[in-house]
């Protein structure tokens, strides 16, 4: 088998499920090494992630195997339904996007937002309730109310402040 | 007040006044996570010290701190964390749980604070009757407090980031505690549980599971915590639970009219074993204590307080029957205890 980044033998194998969908990547000996993996020890998956770079991108998204700050391997998480840190949830974002509009049938949160959080959360959060009503609104077929609505979110992206009854 | 302190308090969530139907009590629970930190049911240990400590010192920003008592989880005996179990004020998880793992309760039991539970944070409010709404605004007060000095972890997208993906959002559950023995009694409660689980709710006994709840008490709570607002999830559970206590008010108005004999009979073998039966389990006392319930409800035992049966409903779990003896109890002696209990209050009627 041939490294995927040139043509030598290939001496580092990765299986990964993305989506359902298998994925290969086959390293050899010398990309390896490039990539920070010590044939002689034990392989950290972070740091095969946190070492590819460049035109490899894309192999390195899809390698995810492990949340970057608290170590939580994808198997396990799989094993026990629990993540190991709040960054598990972007480190495992395709999977649990799916997941989460299973059992909520919606992917945005509407409720309570902590004092502490910023204008930049509050506007995000204003623009995604707009959102959700403008598309009510079309479902309803009014179109004056979306087309203020649309207004608004237009308006709160230029300004990039929640204004009146931002905060909820 | 000391943890034998509890033991001695009434007037909790669990003792309902005579105009609130089949409703027990109303719990809002909210669940927090501390930012950049790792989940408990992964972190070292040192971790979960650092939590508890932050924990404690956000305390100091709650307005009525002082009447809060704590407990760490490896400081209490298997029987104490029991015992707190049993009073809904730790959930089991907790109760299995060692370094880090504590809770804060005040003094009346309305308000309890687990830490190093699943969440970081499992805050609770609980209130007798059907209270959602006031279970909301204390919980979320209480909330408010200790946010002034925790950074939580927080998405503009996904709300408050748990270590279950099933609480994420809002970290809100609502519950309100049934008694039901009108639809177990018509047999009408399997439709029930179907229907309101289909509409995103859950039912579970309190005591047992599903239909063969003990003590017909049920509890029904949302599934959902993400895409609504706090106050819709909890007007939504609110207008759910009403249908269903109309639904066992009118169970309860079927059976005294058709088969009034046949209630008048179940209440009365249920206060003819509990007054003197040697021996008694706590599934059997649960149902038999259920049924006496019923019968104050409907004034078939004029002599006898609602509040002081749900009191023995708590009374006669094992941790409470061995605290209240003062040493362990194998299960004979605990259900020879537990009759003796019951058959001294029924004496004093």
């Amino acid at each position: 088998m041939k490294c995927d980044l040139c043509d030598k033998e290939a001496v580092v194998h990765l299986t990964q499920v993305v989506n359902g969908e298998m994925k290969e990547v086959h390293l050899c000996e010398e990309h390896a090494k490039a990539q920070g993996i010590d044939l002689n020890s034990p392989i950290s998956i972070t740091d095969i992630l946190m070492g590819l770079s460049g035109p490899q991108k894309n192999i390195a998204s899809e390698l995810s195997l492990a949340c970057p700050r608290c170590g939580m391997a994808r198997e396990e998480f799989r094993k026990t339904g629990r993540l190991g840190c709040p960054d598990c949830y972007k480190t495992f974002m395709a999977e649990l996007t799916m997941a989460i509009k299973a059992m909520h049938h919606s992917g945005q949160h509407f409720g309570k937002i902590p004092a502490r959080e910023g204008v930049q959360t509050r506007m995000k959060s204003k623009i995604a309730r707009l959102q959700k009503e403008l598309e009510a609104a079309i479902a309803h077929e009014d179109f004056e109310k979306a087309a203020k609505l649309r207004d608004q979110i237009k308006k709160c992206r230029e300004d990039g402040t929640p204004g009146e009854g931002g905060a909820k | 007040m000391t943890l034998d302190g509890l033991l001695q308090r009434h007037g909790g969530w669990l003792e309902t006044g005579p105009d609130e139907g089949p409703v027990i009590s109303s719990r809002v629970r909210l669940a927090r996570n501390l930012r950049d930190t790792t989940f408990p049911g992964w972190a070292s240990k040192d971790v979960r010290n650092r939590v508890w400590n932050e924990v404690l010192l956000a305390f100091d920003g709650v307005p009525d701190s002082k009447s809060f008592l704590r407990w760490r989880m490896d400081e209490l005996s298997a029987l104490d964390r029991e015992l707190l179990f049993e009073r809904h004020l730790i959930s089991r998880e907790l109760a299995d749980r060692q370094t880090g793992s504590g809770v804060f309760v005040n003094e009346d039991e309305c308000r309890a604070v687990m830490v190093n539970e699943e969440d970081h944070i499992r805050l609770q409010s609980l209130q007798s009757g059907m209270n959602l709404q006031k279970a909301w605004e204390v919980a979320d007060e209480l909330d408010n407090a200790l946010e002034q000095s925790l950074s939580y972890a927080f998405s503009s997208k996904l709300g408050y980031l748990t270590a279950c993906p099933s609480n994420v959002g809002t970290g809100l559950r609502a519950s309100v505690m049934l008694h039901l023995p009108g639809l177990v009694l018509t047999e009408e409660i399997k439709p029930v549980i179907n229907a309101v689980s289909k509409i995103g709710l859950t039912v579970r006994g309190l005591w047992g599971e599903g239909s063969e709840a003990s003590g017909h008490m049920f509890q029904i709570s949302n599934q959902i915590t993400l895409g609504r607002p706090e106050p819709e999830i909890i007007s939504n559970l609110e207008q759910i639970v009403l249908e269903v206590i109309e639904h066992e008010k009118n169970a309860r108005i079927r059976l005294m009219s058709t088969q009034e004999i046949r209630v008048q009979d179940h209440v009365g073998r249920a206060y003819g074993i509990l007054a003197n039966a040697a021996l008694m389990t706590t599934g059997e006392a649960l149902d038999l204590l259920s049924a006496l319930r019923m019968g104050v409800d409907f004034g078939l035992l004029p002599k006898m307080v609602r509040r002081e049966i749900d009191r023995l409903f708590i009374q006669i779990h094992p941790a409470h029957l061995q605290k209240e003896a003062g040493s362990a109890l194998s299960p004979e002696e605990r259900d020879i205890k537990r009759a003796l209990l019951i058959r001294k209050f029924l004496e004093t009627k």
